[in-house]
């Protein structure tokens, strides 16, 4: 993936293992990816994809028993350095000083996300006083401007309020404020939108394009939802078994696609002008749970175009195919090769 | 919150009411009284009992009133004169029997409690941290026997060890030359010297069930997504475990001080038999032996008491640390 001197943040070949007693999980197995400057990087991918367990890798937030390799390199703003996150030590200074600061995390599920024995204000401070000031009176009116920013109704009195005293979508403002309050580089959102009903989603969603616009902070959005891909990014990488399947700018995604798990993923989507009593197509089968995986294509098991002696032969490569469109296909390579 | 307390200082009248009616059904059950229990023993004993001395002590007792007269009798007398009536077997009033007692007891359930948490709670924290340390693995066995071995069997080895060691005989709460004295600050001081005894052999089976009780609340809590949202921003571990987990695993432990209270108080009774203290268990258990039924109902009244004080002050604890319980339901 390029990487020239817009790019902020950039993921090289990361690969986390899990040391289980069945074998070696590789929730993460090789992953490339690359962020730019006000650019939001969407992660679409089915659960056990290792999109999650990705970009919390970012943050080093993992367990400790995951073994990681490969680089995170941030090219920090504020020193102008660039940083590589694989090696900080885990929960060291430097680490901490970077979550919440430069890159900060919405969660799925904002009940969860709060603690709920203490005040949304309390929760705020906390970062602020970590990453912004030191000073509390200036902290507060900080973390008050920022509920503000989200469109929190009377913030002075959520301020002081517990997460179950928010409706849903109160709450996941405020878990955008909390996240937005420390002026963050990056934005890491995972699944911000999956646990709220339609009509919150879309203002969710909107809220933060808009304060993206406003703020110019870079996005990595994470979902399993292709409609809120087509909302909010400009690029995507699509994930599966740990694996970036495709990598291309969202209108290619959705017009020009080439891996048979992204033409899968968006013939499932339910669309409005379809035609009536027609199926929608689900993928068979589940996600492979990641151990010992034969060698080649990760979507063999699973993929109607797999041919058996050419995909599970060996690994495959992510290829490209034009500029800023990767695929990890043997047939799309040869395809293409053979096109040209 | 003072609405809460006082909503609940309410809702304790009706129920004590209650309980004080199924104590006294309860100690009126078994067939005969104090006094069928006196005439036999007189009769095996050879002393022929007539009618008129019977019915004679039955009045002198207030047995030939109907139960439900008796109850009132006794609930006027407790409520106005805090008079919970006479033993038949000591003769003489209940407060003097358990009078002391029951402040002995309260003293060693406290510091049973207060040596349970101190002990308990940071070796729980310490275990859940470090699951399966070698630390962790130790304090789970010694737990395990903690659980398993009886209380009064630690008494006895206790007793039987120090005994074997220094020649003295720990048994009691005070040097015998205090024995049926008066409170000075000698016998204070003697009692300190001896209180560790039960309190420490109370304590440890509950010391081993909270650890273990701690341990799996904590490991619960360091799973949650909000632990995880904590340090996504930034927050020191140390500082993190303390401010959120900890704070969330404490809340079901605060939960259980309701019953720990009359547990500690009637549980150790065996214990207390073994080490001769003059608290309430041994006493307890021989006024139901007997059928002295004030006294024993008296006891029963005061642990129900004490039990629903226990759930009271939990409950106000719990309302206090945890935000869901003090606004949920009661601002409707």
């Amino acid at each position: 993936m390029i990487s020239d001197e817009q790019t902020i943040l950039e993921v090289k070949d990361l690969k986390i293992h899990f040391k289980l007693h069945e074998g070696l999980l590789k929730a993460v197995d090789g992953v490339d990816l690359s962020l730019r400057k006000k650019e939001t990087l969407g992660i679409v991918g089915e659960s056990g994809s290792g999109k999650s367990v990705t970009t919390q890798s970012i943050l080093r937030i993992i367990p400790q028993t995951a073994h990681l390799e490969g680089e995170i390199i941030l090219r920090s703003e504020e020193t102008g350095k660039n940083i590589n996150l694989a090696t900080l030590p885990m929960n060291g200074k430097e680490i901490r000083k970077i979550r919440g600061g430069e890159i900060s995390m919405i969660f799925q599920e904002p009940m969860k996300a709060f603690s709920p024995v203490h005040t949304i204000g309390n929760q705020m401070m906390e970062t602020v006083l970590l990453h912004r000031t030191k000073d509390k009176n200036e902290a507060k009116e900080i973390v008050l401007q920022s509920l503000r920013e989200v469109g929190m109704s009377n913030p002075e009195q959520r301020f002081d309020e517990y997460p179950h005293q928010l409706s849903g979508g109160m709450r996941q403002r405020a878990m955008i404020a909390m996240a937005l309050a420390s002026n963050p580089a990056i934005l890491i959102a995972d699944e911000p939108t999956t646990a709220l009903d339609v009509t919150l989603q879309a203002q969710v969603l909107e809220l933060m394009n808009n304060l993206k616009e406003k703020t110019g902070t870079s996005i990595i959005f994470i979902t399993h939802d292709l409609g809120v891909i087509a909302e909010m990014s400009d690029n995507v990488a699509v994930m599966y078994l740990g694996q970036v399947m495709e990598y291309t700018d969202v209108d290619t995604l959705f017009h020009g696609a080439k891996h048979p798990y992204t033409l899968a993923l968006l013939k499932s989507m339910p669309s409005v002008g379809a035609a009536e009593n027609k199926r929608l197509e689900a993928i068979e089968g589940n996600v492979p749970t990641p151990i010992n995986l034969p060698k080649g294509c990760r979507f063999f098991s699973r993929c109607k175009l797999a041919q058996d002696g050419v995909c599970n032969v060996q690994d495959i490569p992510l290829v490209k195919i034009e500029d800023g469109h990767y695929v990890r296909c043997v047939l799309v390579d040869e395809k293409n090769r053979g096109g040209r | 919150m003072l609405n809460y307390i006082g909503h609940r200082l309410l809702q304790l009248i009706p129920l004590l009411i209650a309980i004080s009616i199924i104590i006294f059904v309860i100690i009126q059950l078994p067939p005969g009284n104090y006094l069928t229990t006196y005439i036999q023993q007189l009769e095996l004993s050879g002393t022929a009992v007539n009618q008129s001395e019977v019915l004679n002590l039955q009045h002198q007792y207030g047995l030939d009133q109907p139960v439900y007269v008796q109850y009132f009798i006794w609930m006027k007398n407790i409520l106005f004169h805090w008079d919970f009536g006479n033993s038949f077997q000591w003769q003489e009033p209940v407060t003097k029997v358990i009078g002391d007692r029951i402040g002995l007891t309260m003293l060693i359930a406290i510091f049973s409690l207060i040596f349970t948490w101190v002990i308990a709670i940071p070796i729980g924290i310490y275990s859940a941290v470090r699951q399966y340390s070698i630390f962790d693995y130790i304090f789970t066995f010694i737990g395990y026997i903690g659980l398993a071995v009886p209380n009064f069997l630690i008494a006895l080895v206790i007793v039987f060890y120090v005994f074997d060691h220094t020649g003295l005989a720990i048994s009691g709460l005070f040097a015998p030359e205090y024995v049926g004295q008066p409170w000075s600050w000698g016998k204070i001081v003697s009692m300190l010297e001896r209180i560790w005894v039960p309190v420490v052999i109370v304590g440890t089976a509950g010391t081993a069930g909270l650890i273990r009780t701690t341990r799996a609340m904590l490991l619960d809590e360091l799973g949650k997504q909000y632990v995880i949202t904590a340090r996504a921003k930034g927050v020191a571990e140390k500082k993190l475990l303390f401010k959120y987990p900890i704070r969330l695993a404490i809340n079901p432990l605060v939960s259980t001080i309701g019953w720990t209270l009359p547990a500690l108080i009637s549980g150790s009774a065996i214990v207390e038999i073994v080490l001769n203290l003059p608290t309430t268990g041994p006493v307890l258990l021989n006024a139901l032996m007997n059928q002295d039924m004030y006294l024993a109902g008296s006891f029963l009244l005061i642990l129900s008491v004490l039990t629903v004080i226990g759930t009271l002050i939990s409950d106000i604890l719990l309302a206090w640390i945890d935000p869901r319980i003090r606004f949920g339901g009661m601002e409707e």
